[in-house]
């Protein structure tokens, strides 16, 4: 790629491969999975090309693994999928959390729950979020709405994950990767200053031998030790990275809170409830975990009402509650198994919540 | 000759059981890594099972890995670091149970790591349960009355397996029963160490282990079990041996 930065026609689940190879990822594990197939078909064309590692993996199960030793080694590396394959991910996310590894995951979410369909769905918003595979642990979630922000976002991530030594999810859905959007190809530059990768496994010569590990058997080695230096990075997180964008909010009553592709939509409906005279705006996380409560609990002050809209049967409804305290009433609009709301849904129920 | 401690080991107490054949077959490994001078550029795979603790006794970088799931984390390593050695050190229910379908595919893809599969015939570290190589007949805690009497299907031999896989370089079964054997079981692992230096391809030594503590017997009698019984279910012997690319 040239210096000069070019706008291309992309495809979301593209723009992700782009934008990691710009960022220096060098190894990517994945298996056929709609609707994020063109991410590892992508990766196998263009992972040659940068003198990076493709492997097309066995499962999931496999792939994820791959990441862990990939992640081992000090190399950037990426793995994707769509909600079942995530699924199956999850006792490898937990082992590279535990372990301390980073990497990006992203999700491009469809229906579910068991197989689904291969819609657009926010259905996966709790197994993002609250954890999903077990143990006590945190991933950083981002949910970019439009492809360029895609594509800035994912090469965040591998500064995200490198900087927190965490791994990463981009919460994406079935629209953001099959859409195509402009998207100006900007070369990679870190936006932290990166820490030196001293836990790598390269062969132990002129050093002792490290291990990675994630059991912690002994007293000696307390695993609740482990699990309060864990918790004290995710406070760490939480306080240093709250991604938000507030949209018409200045002097709204009713303030939609919705993330990803619904906050776009969301936006459209907006402009038709401002041009009808109603004081509407958007608040939409960027990151889900952490979630920016303090902006929910500002707007929470001025506004009379939040309407949530995402595309499950109530997910991220709960954590909107949580941050606004339940100080104002918190409408709902959404439903589950591969639905996407209109501009005009959205303003339907904005008209019957704003008089209420 | 002159018996001495390995580089590559530790000097430690480990925690396997009077008998085990853990000690053994760390042993052997630890002196072929010596042997070819490739400790400090080694990167091994620690199992779940028995050898889970692996990292205390070996002297070189490991990641201890999912249960079953070492050979995709050794396929990424391998190929992201293609100059060092990279091995797995793997149990039966990690390698023919939960990580058969890893096992299956990095072997097919011909990675070129080596694998060191330890079947003792039973779950060790969880108390005794029927392993997928556990002997028709065989009892555990899970089969008290033998292995067969509940549709648990016979033994998985997995070199035989593996054998059937165009990928794959190197395959042979050995013992660590006596001394012998001992010799015969370094030979096998130096030369899965070797196929990988000189770029072959996957190698495995399936190394007959025994475990007397599950088997409920004295480790002279776990000898003899593995020297008669294992030996007749899973013959030893060279299953494949390729030149490789």
């Amino acid at each position: 790629m040239s210096k000069v930065s070019k706008k291309v026609l992309l495809k979301g689940n593209e723009v992700m491969v782009e934008a990691a190879l710009s960022a220096g990822c060098r190894f990517f594990a994945g298996y056929p999975i709609t609707p994020q197939n063109e991410v590892p078909e992508c990766m196998s064309r263009r992972m040659p090309e940068v003198g990076g590692v493709f492997v097309q993996a066995e499962s999931e199960v496999a792939a994820i693994n791959m990441i862990f030793g990939a992640s081992a080694t000090g190399t950037r590396c990426m793995t994707s999928s769509s909600s079942p394959g995530i699924s199956l991910k999850q006792e490898g996310i937990s082992y590279i959390a535990a372990g301390e590894l980073p990497c990006v995951i992203a999700n491009v979410q469809r229906g579910g729950p068991g197989l689904g369909n291969i819609r657009a769905s926010q259905g996966d918003y709790f197994q993002a979020v609250k954890g999903g595979g077990h143990g006590d642990y945190k991933l950083i979630v981002l949910a970019p709405s439009t492809l360029p922000e895609l594509y800035e976002l994912t090469q965040n991530a591998f500064d995200y994950s490198d900087y927190y030594r965490n791994p990463v999810m981009i919460l994406g859905d079935g629209i953001l990767g099959q859409m195509a959007e402009p998207v100006e190809l900007k070369e990679y530059k870190p936006i932290v200053t990166l820490p030196e990768k001293d836990w790598i496994l390269d062969g132990c010569e002129g050093r002792d031998p490290r291990v990675i590990k994630t059991l912690y058997l002994y007293p000696s080695d307390s695993l609740a030790v482990h699990n309060a230096h864990l918790k004290k990075k995710y406070e760490q997180i939480a306080s240093e990275l709250e991604l938000f964008e507030e949209y018409k909010t200045e002097d709204c009553e009713l303030v939609i809170a919705a993330y990803g592709m619904t906050a776009r939509i969301a936006k459209a409906a907006i402009r038709l409830a401002r041009d009808k005279g109603m004081k509407v705006g958007l608040l939409r996380p960027i990151s889900l975990w952490p979630l920016a409560n303090s902006a929910f609990m500002r707007l929470a002050e001025t506004a009379k009402k939040f309407l949530v809209v995402e595309m499950s049967n109530g997910q991220f409804i709960e954590d909107v509650r949580l941050a606004t305290e339940c100080s104002v009433p918190v409408e709902f609009f959404g439903y589950g198994g591969g639905w996407y709301p209109t501009p005009e849904n959205i303003l339907e129920r904005i008209e019957k919540v704003y008089t209420l | 000759m002159n018996f001495c401690r390995t580089e590559s080991l530790i000097d430690t107490v480990t925690h396997y059981c009077p008998g085990c054949g853990h000690g053994i077959i760390h042993r052997l490994v630890a002196e072929v890594l010596d042997e070819l001078g490739v400790r400090e550029k080694t990167i091994a795979t620690a199992p779940v099972g028995c050898a889970v603790l692996f990292y205390n006794y070996m002297k070189c970088d490991i990641i201890e890995c999912a249960h079953g799931r070492s050979p995709a984390v050794a396929t990424a390593i391998k190929r992201l670091l293609p100059e060092n050695v990279v091995f797995t050190y793997q149990g039966d229910g990690d390698l023919a149970a939960i990580g058969m379908a890893e096992t299956i595919h990095a072997a097919n893809r011909g990675e070129n790591i080596t694998v060191i599969f330890v079947n003792n015939a039973i779950y060790g570290m969880t108390g005794g349960q029927m392993a997928p190589t556990t002997l028709l007949g065989q009892m555990s805690t899970t089969t008290e009355a033998g292995r067969g009497n509940n549709q648990e299907g016979p033994p998985i031999k997995v070199c035989e397996l593996l054998s059937m896989l165009d990928g794959v370089t190197y395959l042979e079964r050995v013992a660590v029963n006596d001394a012998k054997n001992v010799i015969k079981t370094k030979k096998a692992i130096r030369k899965g160490f070797l196929n990988q230096i000189e770029g072959r391809g996957f190698s495995m030594v399936e190394v007959l282990s025994m475990c007397p503590t599950d088997w409920k017997v004295s480790p002279l009698k776990a000898a003899e079990f593995v020297n008669i019984d294992m030996k007749s279910v899973f013959p030893l012997g060279v299953y494949k041996d390729e030149d490789g690319q």
